[in-house]
């Protein structure tokens, strides 16, 4: 970047617009559009008619983007790409990710959808909206906006959820896909802001959802905050935000260094937040169990995976040469978050929780592949992601369906003696939650497996032996829940199991196949999370 | 791929679709048994046929495992769906095979806690089958961690579903334990994956290239992944420091379970001690070795001195099993094809004796509807077969000669004495604790004038309230009854093959032989006197 010849060319009224190579970006580019067309959805048309509209629109674009994805990855070369502007790198790993995020998307918004579990599904309807707000809408409300949906009908949900999830999406997407810090803050911005509304949605509970909502904003402002200070401190030292730049100024600038690593650690806070890696975790348990479990489950499989997409960018691409600067202190993160996970995810007593302290030891599990700067490291941490989303979106969608008159049962005692009453939901429940314990024949025991094999074969020996004490330690509390489900006898008053619809149905369906699948026969999926490395 | 090959696949497939065609079985539980044991029978016979396709003198010529079986599974940690056999698994396999119709012999007409279904019981039975055959036949150490971890899942739920009052409590234990050893493993055997992608150039699982590269392995590396293996298998099997979950397993767990639990699944301990510590790690093995049988000697003793002191039978087995298992962990450490052989053959023997212990003890149970030792007595009187069979049973656990485990344990001390003279002696002292922690309980519940809280309850409950019948009158009410023909029919192949392979272990020792010569070749060390012929 020289600015004199941008300015002169500015002057000229030269400036063209960058080459788009709109094969690559085809997928991103359907999504956010669908986004929009959602957002023109919402305002124009009748409200019965916007839940069947928006449910087809986002299926099918997420299909349509799915489509477009497939045929870019059959076509494309394995290096990868850059386009507009070097902004985007479309390269292997970013279309792993890509598709692990349709797929997750897919399935959380199938959740999201559901309104059969919950009569009118589990997001707010719309006139608790504005009672809720309580700004002036009362009194003035016309009549056609007090019903909702065809007359005779079951109450629908607000439907400005699925143009949220699209556009969290597309945000995820860019994310994962920046290859300048700057591209990678507004991406930021884009998945957040809307991840902070659909966690205040939910229809029961509303205090507790707003309260998450509240907290997830106030500290992700903070951590985006940080990600910003981190990123002009980098600037500062290395003249450039694109990860390239930074990786040769990291090798021969002659600036300080504290520059850079102040940029760093700022940076990589802000990041770890997403991923709620502890100890940056502290919003998680909260947001987990206030928003609604669809919006939970959509949140906890996507955020993770876009998280550590950019984290792994970040840390091989920008700063992969400078390891030994930051290996000591991402140890002692990786410690705290699986102490962290393991230990307080004992002391749980509500299941949503209780998964949320699992997602941070899980995140603990995912920085050792992170750290290892090897191909095995990217490949393994690509098929933790993938593995670990589709378990968590189905562990959320079938807490979404023990149920009391109070709307779900979150609290462990009420899970007890679950099998004698649903020997399918328990039987399901109890092989997810042997994922995520890591028990072989799943997918969490492949994908643990990939990571630490990674992390050994990269000199951190003791981290991994730690990682499996942490394993056997957080085994406890999944452990407990399938206790309590086979050996305890029912409680008289106690939750029953709904009958979910199709699209819950679908979408737990998937999250157990795929579990299973990458348990049994990942060599798919490992040899497409191998299939080649970051655009340089 | 050899033309035997699928024999080993279909013994591990066969059982576990046994499970699946059982599982769903709920409404129907006497079909649900009938399926169940025609899958156990039909193994059997899988087994025998396997026995004879296997050949003990090709050993000698090079082809360690036979009947093997290569697909690969996962190329990108260049792990293989690989079975095969040695002697050693082969008797192994057996073991789990004759056991099996054994085990759901007993469990007919047991009484199951309230909610539970039979076919389930039974078809958890049949899953852990097919995945202990799996342990015992994996020839790739990612695929034997794979069954080593999946096995505990039927086993947990067994206990935890089918056990005696404090189940949950003793399934965790026993599921907790079990994982932290495997995690612990898992450190090793990734660790030894990347030491092979070191030394071959690509990384592999397979048990016969990492064999051929152990020699090579420093020391030091060697002793850390020694460490990994050795903690999971030594809580398996289990050895003095790790053992405390198994008494409360085996207390709680239902009879039939128990047999399974210490019968053969505990057995995975000893026999990894010899397919995978051993010839992986022959350096940190002879190093670690004084470590290693410093514990199992004091296992011998110290389990033995508790076995004397139990008051419930149940837990009274667990202990002398971890006895038993210190003489084989003795005989596994010792390094000469005799102990090797007499520990090899000691595992078939304990399960066998500690089969027949923990089924007489069941019956004995269900007729006084109490664990305590204390409360029997005299029962001789009432159930003089019942007794009969007790102490057949207990003869053998202290391996008189002419039962099977006076050959196995003779054995050991035989090969073991040449190289460890010391730990060899001390082991001996066991015996003797043997014979008294087996006469005295033999002698509290069977012999004397007949009392026990729970033998007069039965004699109280058959005379109506407040008239206690005379035990003369017993066996005609039908009071406190001696063993049916269906618990004779149980019995009798244990009695038999206690009895046969006392006299003649000849056949058995055929197959174990060449496969301990050449495990002991693995290790790298040469018998100390003349080994065996």
């Amino acid at each position: 970047m020289s600015e004199p010849s941008a300015l002169t060319t500015l002057a000229q009224g030269m400036l063209s617009a960058p080459p788009i190579d709109y094969a690559a970006v085809a997928p991103l580019l359907i999504v956010l559009g669908a986004a929009c067309i959602a957002v023109l959805v919402e305002a124009f048309l009748p409200r019965h008619q916007r839940w069947p509209a928006q449910v087809a629109l986002s299926i099918v674009a997420l299909g349509g983007a799915g489509l477009a994805l497939g045929l870019y990855a059959g076509s494309s070369a394995p290096e990868g790409v850059t386009t507009i502007a070097d902004a985007l790198a479309v390269d292997r790993p970013t279309l792993f990710l890509w598709g692990a995020l349709l797929a997750l998307g897919l399935a959380g918004l199938l959740l999201i959808a559901d309104r059969s579990v919950e009569p009118g599904g589990a997001i707010l309807a719309s006139s608790a909206t504005r009672a809720a707000v309580g700004g002036g809408g009362g009194s003035t409300e016309l009549p056609e906006d007090r019903s909702y949906g065809a007359p005779g009908l079951a109450p629908t949900m607000q439907t400005e959820v699925f143009p949220f999830t699209l556009f969290a999406l597309g945000g995820m997407m860019t994310f994962v896909a920046a290859n300048d810090l700057l591209t990678m803050f507004v991406a930021l911005e884009v998945l957040s802001l809307p991840l902070y509304l659909m966690c205040g949605l939910a229809r029961r509970r509303r205090l507790l959802s707003q309260e998450a909502a509240v907290k997830y904003f106030l500290l992700g402002a903070f951590a985006s905050a940080f990600f910003l200070y981190g990123l002009a401190l980098i600037y500062g030292y290395a003249g450039s935000v694109r990860f390239t730049e930074i990786a040769n100024a990291a090798v021969g600038s002659p600036a300080s260094d504290a520059l850079l690593l102040g940029g760093l650690a700022l940076l990589v806070v802000g990041l770890m937040f997403k991923g709620s890696v502890g100890p940056f975790h502290t919003w998680t348990p909260d947001v987990y169990q206030g928003a609604p479990t669809p919006v939970t489950a959509f949140m906890a499989a996507c955020t993770k995976v876009a998280a550590f997409g950019a984290i792994l960018r970040v840390l091989q691409v920008a700063f992969g040469d400078m390891r030994w600067e930051w290996r000591g202190v991402l140890w002692a993160v990786a410690i705290a978050s699986m102490a962290i996970g393991a230990v307080l995810g004992l002391t749980q007593t509500d299941i949503k929780r209780m998964i949320a302290y699992s997602s941070v030891a899980h995140a603990g599990f995912l920085l050792l592949g992170t750290m290892a700067i090897t191909e095995a490291g990217v490949s393994s941490t690509l098929f933790y992601l993938l593995a670990y989303g589709f378990t968590t979106i189905a562990v959320f969608g079938v807490i979404s369906l023990v149920r009391n008159a109070d709307g779900e049962a979150t609290h462990l005692s009420q899970w007890a003696g679950l099998a004698k009453r649903s020997p399918i939901v328990a039987g399901v429940m109890t092989f997810l939650l042997l994922a995520l314990a890591g028990i072989p024949l799943t997918s969490g025991f492949t994908a643990k497996f990939a990571v630490f094999a990674a992390a050994l074969g990269d000199g951190m020996a003791p981290l991994v032996v730690i990682a499996l004490v942490a394993s056997a330690v957080a085994a406890f509390f999944y452990i407990r829940v399938i206790v309590l489900m086979y050996f305890s006898e029912p409680a008289a008053d106690g939750p029953t199991v709904t009958v979910p619809g199709a699209f819950t149905t679908a979408a737990i369906t998937l999250g157990v196949i795929v579990t299973l699948l990458l348990g049994i026969a990942p060599t798919l999926a490992l040899n497409w999370a191998a299939g080649g490395g970051f655009v340089g | 791929m050899t033309g035997g090959s699928v024999l080993l696949l279909i013994l591990l497939v066969l059982p576990l679709v046994g499970a699946l065609v059982v599982a769903p079985m709920t409404g129907n539980a006497r079909g649900a048994k009938v399926t169940a044991m025609a899958f156990a029978l039909a193994s059997l016979v899988l087994t025998v046929i396997t026995w004879l396709a296997y050949s003990p003198s090709a050993v000698e010529n090079g082809s360690r495992f036979q009947l093997e079986l290569s697909v690969p599974w996962i190329p990108a940690f260049g792990t293989s769906f690989a079975l095969g056999v040695d002697g050693i698994a082969l008797v192994m396999l057996a073991l789990i095979a004759v056991l099996m119709p054994i085990v759901m012999g007993f469990s007919w007409n047991q009484e199951i806690p309230e909610g539970r279904t039979e076919s389930g019981f039974f078809a958890l039975l049949l899953a852990t089958q097919g995945l202990l055959v799996g342990v015992f036949a994996a020839t790739d150490v990612f695929l034997f961690y794979v069954f080593f971890e999946a096995m505990l899942i039927p086993m947990y739920f067994l206990i935890g579903r089918f056990g005696g009052p404090r189940r949950q409590y003793a399934a965790v234990k026993f599921f907790l334990y079990s994982l932290l050893g495997g995690l612990i493993m898992l450190a090793s055997v990734i660790g030894l994956y990347v030491v092979s992608g070191t030394a071959l150039g690509e990384a592999t699982f397979s048990w016969v290239e990492l064999q051929s590269i152990a020699a090579t392995v420093p020391e030091s590396t060697q002793i850390w992944l020694f460490l990994g293996f050795f903690v999971a298998f030594a809580i398996k099997a289990p050895l003095v420091p790790f053992h405390t979950w198994l008494p409360d397993a085996g207390a709680e767990a239902p009879i039939g379970a128990g047999v399974l639990l210490v019968g053969v699944l505990d057995k995975v301990g000893t026999f990894g001690f010899l397919r995978y510590c051993l010839p992986l790690f022959p350096l940190a093995s002879q190093r670690l070795a004084p470590l290693v049988l410093t514990l199992a000697v004091i296992g011998v003793l110290y389990a033995a001195l508790l076995a004397v002191v139990q008051t419930d039978l149940k837990r009274f087995v667990s202990y002398t099993s971890i006895a038993h298992f210190g003489f084989i962990a003795l005989g596994i450490f010792a390094f000469s094809s005799q102990a090797f052989a007499g520990a090899t053959l000691y595992m078939v023997n304990h399960g066998i004796t500690t089969g027949m212990l923990f089924i007489v003890i069941g019956f004995l149970i269900s007729r006084g509807g109490s664990r305590l030792i204390g409360d029997y007595g005299g029962v001789h009187k009432l159930a003089p077969l019942l007794a009969g069979t007790f102490l057949l049973a207990g003869l053998a656990s202290l391996a008189l000669p002419g039962t099977n485990s006076f050959v196995s344990e003779f054995l050991v001390l035989l090969g073991s004495f040449p190289r460890e003279p010391v730990y060899t002696i001390l082991a001996t002292v066991g015996i003797i604790f043997a014979a008294l922690y087996v006469l005295w309980v033999y002698q509290q519940t069977m012999q004397g004038p007949v009392r026990g809280a729970a033998v007069l309850g039965a004699l109280e409950r058959a005379g109506g309230p407040g008239t206690m019948i005379a035990p003369e009158a017993a066996a005609k009410k039908g009071a406190f009854p001696d063993l049916s023909g269906r618990e004779l029919a149980v019995l009798t192949p244990l009695i038999v093959l206690i009895i046969a392979l006392g006299f003649f272990p000849g056949p058995v020792l055929d197959v174990i032989n060449p496969s301990v010569v050449a495990t002991l070749n693995e290790v790298g060390l040469t018998d100390p006197v003349g080994g065996i012929q």
